[in-house]
């Protein structure tokens, strides 16, 4: 720890035990958003904030820690909060899933299960579900009293009238433990089967909204659908072009401007270690090519 | 009467015990039946127990009015120390308390005198702390629910022996209800409003 000024996780004590008593009410109450007094991090809202609040509040000197953004380790957002995490608490890091305790995500679920002891920390930027269906805080908080969400049926219906399918692909509504109606964060709906009887804690926290809520381990988390219109995953049909693997989520790069493109994997660390296993694909280097370079 | 320099002392170290103490809270929270223990070391006034007392220190401060019951009022110490080490208001009314310490179980008021929270604010609820007689022997009892693998079974000898029985109206009154955490000592057991009793108790 070089930064002396700051308490451990930067965070102080009386905000931590603020975030600590929300955590522990979320676990109780499995998709109930707990209002938080959340406060201005040294990074703006829009990157973090509510994740960066919930993982200094749980973090300690033996934990390691693992941040993605979209799935990758290496893009900014995920390298800055990892760096203020090694500078604040002086925290192990890792990129590697297995091995971390405490995962801090940006819109994606790792590919790789998590284990038991891990904890899930996700950044949220709208925690309601139902804001978009109706912007009045005291109507959605009734509709969440009352168990009322008929109007989330309706929007996926109109999606269905509209389109013939339910086009809803991310922050797809789920709900938690047979009651709740939740928002799993802009993740693709790809990744929400593995919210559900997941090992793992995953807390959430939304720091412009002031919001955390948590799913407690093998909870039943239900995406929402309808008997003739069943719930989905959506993955380009395509092997990653870097390790090919047929069952991981995929991100579209542009390879030129005549239309070129090729599919990788969005789980930089997953990818990775599928390379490194000997896995290859399509676009990998040719080992003399890499040679070449040397 | 005692002076503040003869209280019991808190956490040696108040940034990393609160940071672990609360691992093990939020791991108990978190599997519902499992034990977990508290390793912080602080001190302990009368008829609290290292568990309680490390909970209090961690979770406690101006925000959380905290109710205490006859035993753990009898005497002026644990007031005075939860006073002097974490500001938190003691109030005589239980029904607006956010954390209960209860020391003599047996004597656990009916759960209605305590906060529910509203359907709106379901974590406006009180939370109780029970200390009781063992987490490690005593009649099985299987729980269900949330954070629990298919079942879970814990052996423990629990006062008031029907707390399980109370704590069913949990199940209709959900999101409503009561989170308990049991303490022996420096083992923790918690049983939030989610987690429901197969048999046993």
């Amino acid at each position: 720890m070089n930064a002396p000024a700051y308490n451990f996780a930067y965070l102080d004590e009386q905000t931590k035990r603020m975030i600590r008593r929300a955590i522990l009410k979320a676990i109780a109450i499995p998709g109930y958003q707990v209002p938080f007094a959340s406060r201005e991090m040294p990074m703006p809202y829009g990157w973090g904030t509510g994740g960066v609040q919930v993982t200094a509040a749980i973090l300690g000197p033996d934990d390691v820690l693992k941040v993605i953004d979209q799935g990758s380790d290496d893009t900014t957002n995920a390298i800055s909060i990892r760096k203020f995490f090694g500078k604040t608490a002086g925290v192990a890091t890792t990129t590697a899933t297995a091995d971390a305790t405490v995962i801090q995500t940006r819109h994606r679920i790792p590919e790789a299960p998590l284990h038991a002891g891990q904890v899930l920390v996700y950044q949220v930027p709208i925690p309601e579900p139902l804001r978009f269906l109706e912007p009045r805080e005291t109507e959605t908080r009734r509709m969440h009293a009352l168990g009322e969400y008929g109007l989330m049926h309706v929007k996926l219906y109109e999606d269905i009238a509209r389109f013939g399918h339910i086009a809803t692909s991310y922050a797809y509504p789920v709900k938690v433990n047979a009651r709740y109606v939740m928002d799993p964060s802009p993740t693709p709906k790809f990744d929400n089967p593995k919210m559900d009887d997941c090992p793992a804690l995953q807390l959430f926290g939304a720091g412009r909204e002031k919001r955390i809520y948590a799913i407690p381990p093998h909870t039943d988390v239900v995406s929402l659908d309808f008997e003739d219109h069943p719930f989905t995953r959506y993955r380009f049909d395509a092997p990653c072009a870097l390790c090919g693997a047929g069952d991981s989520y995929l991100d579209e790069i542009v390879t030129d401007d005549k239309g070129g493109r090729m599919f990788v994997c969005s789980d930089t660390d997953y990818c990775e270690s599928r390379q490194s296993a000997g896995h290859r694909g399509s676009e990998s280097a040719a080992p003399h090519k890499e040679r070449a370079h040397g | 009467m005692t002076s503040v320099a003869e209280l019991p002392a808190g956490f040696a170290d108040k940034v990393l015990s609160a940071q672990s103490t609360f691992r093990s809270v939020m791991d108990a929270m978190a599997r519902p039946g499992s034990i977990q223990r508290i390793g912080s070391v602080a001190g302990t006034p009368d008829t609290m127990m290292r568990g309680t007392a490390a909970i209090a220190l961690t979770l406690f401060d101006h925000d959380t009015p905290v109710w205490l019951d006859t035993r753990m009022s009898a005497k002026t110490d644990v007031a005075r120390w939860l006073k002097f080490h974490t500001s938190a208001p003691i109030v005589a009314d239980s029904s607006i308390a956010g954390f209960a310490l209860v020391a003599d179980p047996q004597n656990l008021p009916p759960l209605d005198r305590f906060a529910f929270g509203s359907n709106e604010y379901p974590d406006r609820s009180t939370t109780l702390i029970l200390q009781v007689e063992s987490l490690a022997n005593g009649p099985t009892i299987e729980l269900r629910g949330p954070g629990i693998d298919g079942s879970v079974t814990l052996r423990a000898s629990i006062r008031p022996q029907d707390l399980f029985e109370r704590l069913a109206v949990n199940a209709g009154l959900f999101p409503r209800g009561i989170d308990v955490v049991l303490v022996d000592d420096d083992a923790i057991v918690a049983i939030p409003r989610t987690t429901r009793l197969v048999r046993g108790g």
